[in-house]
């Protein structure tokens, strides 16, 4: 098989060409063999991408996923067939949960060892179809720069999603012909946007019919570019606004209105707000189960508005009075043209009561405290750095106390709940925002899991400050343990945890170990000067710390747990 | 599922690799059982028909037609199961039948307007189309003598009038 004909690409060059045409900036990935037609094209055609060689592929959808989440644009994770496929599985689906737009290009088996458990052969394209929003096996070269375009509309509109594109080795390889032009072919994906006008107005009837209303934003508010509305459409009625987890950001959380995040370990204010509201407005938010509790008892003497651009979201887990069908940020605009300030004084009068009175909190003598070293990095960065998470108490803390008033400042595995997200997502956030100081908050467990991407950070210098609150334990599981389950540690001790400061000197990193909560200002300052590279604090904080309020699985916002509870707790009977 | 009669769905969707797929996922990943299935081009030969037959609660299957309907390939999926409609099938159903009783068999096969398709010494194939409740109650007389094989298509639907499937 020839490259390239006369008059024109090869299929890996098409695709190269393709994805610069549609504004891909990062190619985050891993070579081999099925894929080399595709590489041998990054350097054949003069293109402006960059690609940044990961060290394992889940760190490389990781990234793709927070240069996503802090720019809104998509970037491609590019992998071989077979192994290095399946090790984006865990970044896909973190992607698919939590509707972030990214491409991902594998390389595949000749088409004609398809299903003959050839070489490096995995069926990506059927072992994915659970986790993305469409996917191709291509088996036609000159539909290539077809299936990119339509790729990079479907991830990018709409409820954005990852798509992934299987190209067998033979079609990267082979000439494009005259490249025709194939126009766009999907009848079946239609991207509604502004909502049904009747809708709204029925919406903003019952809004101005409120008392006690409750605007909950979630992350659809942010894809939609909403914040700013949002913020126009709260001040208007005075309306407090609680944001979910993966909403940090479509509200200023150090405003007046602000009630910070709801849900399991959301703050008690907001939780006690959903419980005793009279409407809520979900903008952009699937009333997931982590902010629901049981969905029967949530919020029921409550007029419920949705607002989605999914209608598969409309009664999938609470059934809205009224639905609006549409993007957040044009039916956010269109309600504020039809509704009234409200008489909510009392209403949040009471819920500043409750702020007094359950205020978020931590004590800074005894051990070094996870919430004492978030505090210190919102003060010292002035609330300004993109915070990337992992999964665990470290994240809960961080949602609690590092409080987010900007958009895309703020990255977490919400939906998915993916240990060694923080890391890597934190390192393609720098990417996409080089300019602006990048946290990744991460816990001793899930940094374990992804850490080999230091060397990626290393090689492009990129002056990330890893915190590594680090107590030697699956915190979240044992904390569940000892409150449910007797105490019965199983599974959760980390024993064996390296040395990270250590660690980060051997990648050529700066490591840093802080022990006292004395020296938390001066060790925190240090790391946030230095510039030269990425950075890792070891944290060597309370073992056996537990995140309040918390609401057990399954039970009801009513039952939420301010504080430690002092007798024995009966088992949730949700998940997880 | 235990609860909830079969609902007959119907989706035009794209006619590519891998749609019947997505859609099956949609349901085994709800636990819910696919009772038939007919896929079949539709006028346009870009685009099939599928015609599913489905049994399960309500507000899960309504659930499953969202999130059908937001797959890409697929156009539109509706239930049809209270729409004005026609909805037919057709059954081959082969029964051991000896010359004796042979006519009773063939009397049966008559009342329900079906052909016979094939005829041996020990054998015939009754070949019935229409609504699901007639082949029912075609199989429920003929079990009386011995039935060898069964093949049923699973329901087809079009909606009568000028409303579209």
């Amino acid at each position: 098989m020839t490259s390239a004909d006369q008059n024109g690409y090869d299929g890996g060059q098409a695709l190269v060409r393709a994805l610069e045409n549609e504004g891909i900036e990062y190619l985050f990935g891993l070579s081999g063999g099925a894929a080399l037609p595709i590489f041998d094209a990054l350097v054949s055609t003069r293109n402006k991408m960059k690609f940044v060689l990961v060290r394992h592929e889940q760190g490389g959808s990781h990234m793709a996923d927070g240069y996503a989440r802090v720019t809104g644009k998509p970037a491609v994770v590019l992998v071989t067939s077979g192994p290095g496929a399946t090790n984006t599985l865990t970044g896909i689906m973190t992607a698919h949960m939590d509707s972030v737009p990214m491409l991902v290009v594998t390389g595949q088996q000749v088409t004609g060892m398809l299903g003959k458990d050839a070489f490096q052969e995995a069926d990506i394209f059927g072992i994915t179809m659970p986790i993305v929003k469409h996917s191709y096996l291509v088996k036609d070269t000159a539909s290539i720069p077809r299936i990119v375009r339509e790729a990079y509309h479907i991830a990018t509109t709409g409820r954005p999603g990852p798509v992934l594109i299987d190209v067998p080795k033979d079609v990267s390889q082979a000439p494009i012909g005259n490249g025709a032009r194939q126009p766009m072919d999907i009848p079946g994906y239609q991207v509604p946007e502004e909502g049904d006008r009747e809708a709204i107005v029925q919406a903003a009837a019952a809004l101005n019919a409120a008392r006690r209303p409750v605007i909950l934003a979630g992350h659809g508010a942010l894809i939609a570019k909403a914040a700013d509305s949002v913020r126009r459409l709260a001040e208007r009625l005075q309306a407090p606004v609680t944001t979910t987890l993966l909403g940090k950001g479509a509200f200023p959380e150090t405003h007046p209105l602000a009630l910070g995040m709801l849900g399991m370990h959301g703050t008690a204010y907001a939780n006690k707000a959903m419980v005793e509201c009279d409407l809520v407005i979900s903008i952009g938010s699937r009333f997931d189960d982590r902010i629901i509790g049981q969905p029967h008892r949530f919020c029921r003497n409550a007029v419920v508005i949705h607002v989605d651009i999914d209608p598969g979201e409309c009664g999938k887990m609470i059934k809205p009075d009224h639905f609006i069908h549409g993007d957040a940020r044009l039916v956010a605009e269109e309600l504020i043209k039809h509704v009234t300030r409200l008489d909510t004084d009392a209403w949040l009068a009471r819920l500043n009561r409750y702020k007094s009175k359950y205020p978020l909190k931590y004590r800074k003598q005894g051990g070094l405290k996870m919430q004492h070293v978030i505090d210190e990095l919102y003060r010292l960065t002035e609330g300004k750095a993109i915070v990337s998470t992992d999964v665990g108490q470290h994240q809960m803390w961080a949602a609690q106390f590092y409080k987010t008033d900007f958009p895309e400042n703020w990255l977490s595995s919400g939906g998915a709940g993916t240990m060694g997200y923080g890391f890597p997502a934190a390192i393609g956030a720098q990417f996409g925002r080089p300019d602006d100081p990048v946290l990744a908050i991460v816990g001793d467990g899930g940094f374990q899991m992804t850490l080999c991407e230091l060397a990626t950070a290393c090689v492009h210098k990129l002056p990330i400050k890893v915190i590594v609150l680090n107590n030697h334990y699956l915190g979240m599981v044992r904390q569940w343990q000892e409150l449910f389950y007797d105490e019965r540690e199983s599974g959760v001790d980390l024993e064996g945890n390296p040395d990270f400061a250590k660690l980060a000197e051997a990648y050529g990193a700066k490591g840093y170990t802080l022990r006292r909560p004395g020296d938390v200002r001066r060790i925190l300052t240090a790391a946030l000067e230095y510039n030269d590279g990425p950075c890792v604090i070891n944290a060597e904080v309370e073992k056996t710390d537990n995140v309040f309020p918390m609401i057990p699985a399954g039970s009801a916002l009513e039952d939420m747990i301010v504080e430690p509870p002092t007798e024995k707790l009966a088992k949730p009977t949700g998940s997880t | 599922m235990e609860n909830g009669s079969i609902h007959t769905l119907s989706a035009l969707v794209a006619n590519k690799p891998g749609v019947l797929a997505r859609i099956a996922q949609v349901f085994a990943r709800r636990g819910f059982n696919i009772e038939s299935l007919v896929v079949s081009p539709s006028k346009d030969g870009d685009y099939s028909r599928m015609t599913i037959g489905a049994s399960g609660s309500e507000q899960g299957l309504a659930q499953i037609i969202a999130q059908v309907n937001k797959l890409v390939d697929v156009l539109h999926c509706y239930d049809h199961t209270f729409d004005n409609a026609v909805v037919r099938e057709l059954a081959l159903i082969k029964v051991a039948v000896g010359p004796e009783e042979r006519t009773e068999a063939l009397q049966i096969a008559q009342h329900f307007g079906c052909k016979t398709e094939d005829l041996t010494q020990e054998s015939m194939i009754v070949m019935a189309t229409g609504a699901t409740e007639k082949i029912d109650a075609l199989i429920k007389m003929l079990r009386k003598f011995s039935i060898v094989e069964m093949v049923r298509t699973g329901k087809v639907v079009m909606v009568r009038g000028e409303a579209s499937t």
